[in-house]
């Protein structure tokens, strides 16, 4: 209840902000690890750097994403982050290991969204040092492939230096709680067929058969009913979080963020 | 062998839980529970600001020991702060609830007032100590104006829960009702033009 009440309130808060204001820059749909609206990489520096972030998730589990804008106006590039941050959930879903790298390139301005997960490796004066003496010393420059790829291998390097949980397997993971459900669900058919029927045995079949399977073969319509209802409740609560990229293996999304991290100029 | 009685039973408390939560009830629990953690995380953050202060203060004083007018504005309004008992249940008591955030409203002035000074000395501003605290103060400002917009966010969703038909009804029934929420901090002071005095003598360069 309370993840769709949660569900809800953020729906809310986006309409909210999507009503409220017009103006404001939109955050781009996440496809990849790079996305450059500018135009400042080419091809070859954006997959060199994609494949850098691809083999770090794979090997390290954390995901980083770096954004190119023009501009973040009439946005600060902070409220602009965590409004990306929060559509983009990269990390892992309660392990929150995601980091955005955000150049406005226009204003002028950067900005590293860090997730909770890893606000002990990068807290907020390690990820202004990265900002002020790694990254712009190049953007000063004008060499803008330069300044990222050597931000994200420092935050590499950073990150490398947190214990955490191993990257998941492709595959393994994803409908433990539709499971769960469908078992409960079956649990409690069983329960209430027992009820009903006034005979216990075939709920006890019903309840440790594990559910559904168990239940439909005592073949009672409205209790099918039920189990479909329980069933289907089981689906929707093991509903997916977030954006995502194809090619990232078994890493999943749904980090979360707070505001961590710092921003810089140049 | 079929217990009608039985199963009628349980068909009127399955009816009846599910009434109550058509009428808001669950909503408003979940709502509830969600302002709760939301504004934790708002405690959690000026708590950590506040953390910050005593250091920063010390690091500026290691420079500009002279500007006490501002470090006194900065240690008094952090007094006034902690002097308030930020606790959950500030958001069930309006005035105890604008009080804390008037208090909270002073203590950004003060330490952007204290910032403002240390522009003033080329040397604490390359301090690597100083530019860590400021970082992490930057972060923590930050991370209250997130925390402070879920809190906004979820008060909203729970006011209007609470304030919508018929779940109106089931708040009042169980005494729920509408919490503040932030609003613009200082409204009369972005009203008013920012003065400017060149009387003043300027603050001393350091040396």
């Amino acid at each position: 209840m309370s993840r769709t009440a949660r569900a809800f309130a953020a729906g809310f808060f986006l309409l909210l902000c999507a009503l409220s204001a017009w103006a404001q820059v939109a955050v781009p749909e996440l496809s990849r690890q790079v996305t450059d609206l500018t135009a400042t990489l080419d091809a070859a520096q954006v997959a060199a750097l994609e494949g850098k972030l691809a083999a770090f998730e794979a090997q390290q589990g954390s995901q980083i994403a770096v954004l190119i804008v023009p501009t973040t106006q009439p946005e600060d590039i902070a409220q602009f982050g965590i409004r990306v941050a929060e559509q983009w959930k990269i990390g892992r879903e309660k392990i929150d290991d995601g980091v955005l790298l955000i150049v406005a390139k226009d204003d002028r301005t950067l900005r590293l969204e860090v997730g909770y997960g890893l606000e002990g490796a990068i807290p907020d004066a390690i990820a202004k040092r990265v900002i002020a003496e790694t990254i712009t010393p190049y953007f000063k420059a004008g060499d803008f492939y330069g300044g990222i790829d050597a931000g994200v291998q420092q935050l590499m390097r950073l990150i490398e230096g947190e214990p955490l949980p191993p990257p998941a397997e492709s595959g393994s993971n994803g409908d433990d709680g539709a499971l769960v459900m469908l078992i409960v669900g079956g649990m409690v058919a069983g329960w209430l067929l027992s009820l009903v029927m006034g005979r216990p045995a075939a709920g006890g079949v019903a309840a440790l058969g594990s559910g559904a399977v168990g239940a439909m073969l005592l073949g009672f319509t409205p209790l099918l009913l039920f189990i479909a209802v329980f069933v289907f409740a089981g689906v929707a609560g093991g509903g997916r979080h977030g954006g995502g990229w194809t090619s990232g293996g078994g890493g999943g999304f749904g980090g979360g963020f707070g505001g961590g991290g710092a921003s810089g100029s140049w | 062998m079929f217990k009608w009685r039985n199963t009628f039973q349980w068909l009127i408390a399955t009816f009846m839980a599910l009434a109550l939560s058509g009428c808001g009830y669950n909503t408003l629990q979940s709502t509830d529970e969600d302002i709760k953690a939301t504004w934790a995380e708002v405690l959690n953050q000026y708590q950590r600001r506040a953390d910050l202060v005593p250091n920063l203060v010390n690091v500026v004083k290691g420079y500009a020991a002279h500007e006490q007018e501002v470090f006194i504005s900065v240690t008094e309004a952090r007094a006034r702060v902690g002097a308030i008992q930020a606790t959950p249940e500030l958001i069930n008591d309006e005035v105890a609830f604008q009080k804390f955030i008037a208090a909270q409203g002073e203590l950004t002035g003060a330490i952007s007032r204290l910032l403002l000074v240390a522009e003033n000395y080329p040397q604490l501003k390359a301090d690597g100590l100083f530019r860590d605290l400021q970082a992490q103060l930057e972060g923590t400002e930050n991370r209250i104006t997130v925390a402070r917009n879920r809190y906004i966010a979820a008060v909203k969703t729970y006011n209007v829960t609470v304030r919508s038909f018929p779940s109106n009804l089931t708040a009042m029934l169980f005494g729920y009702k509408t919490k503040p929420s932030f609003t613009v901090e200082n409204e009369a002071a972005i009203a008013v033009p920012p003065k400017v005095d060149f009387g003043a003598p300027a603050p001393a360069v350091g040396n």
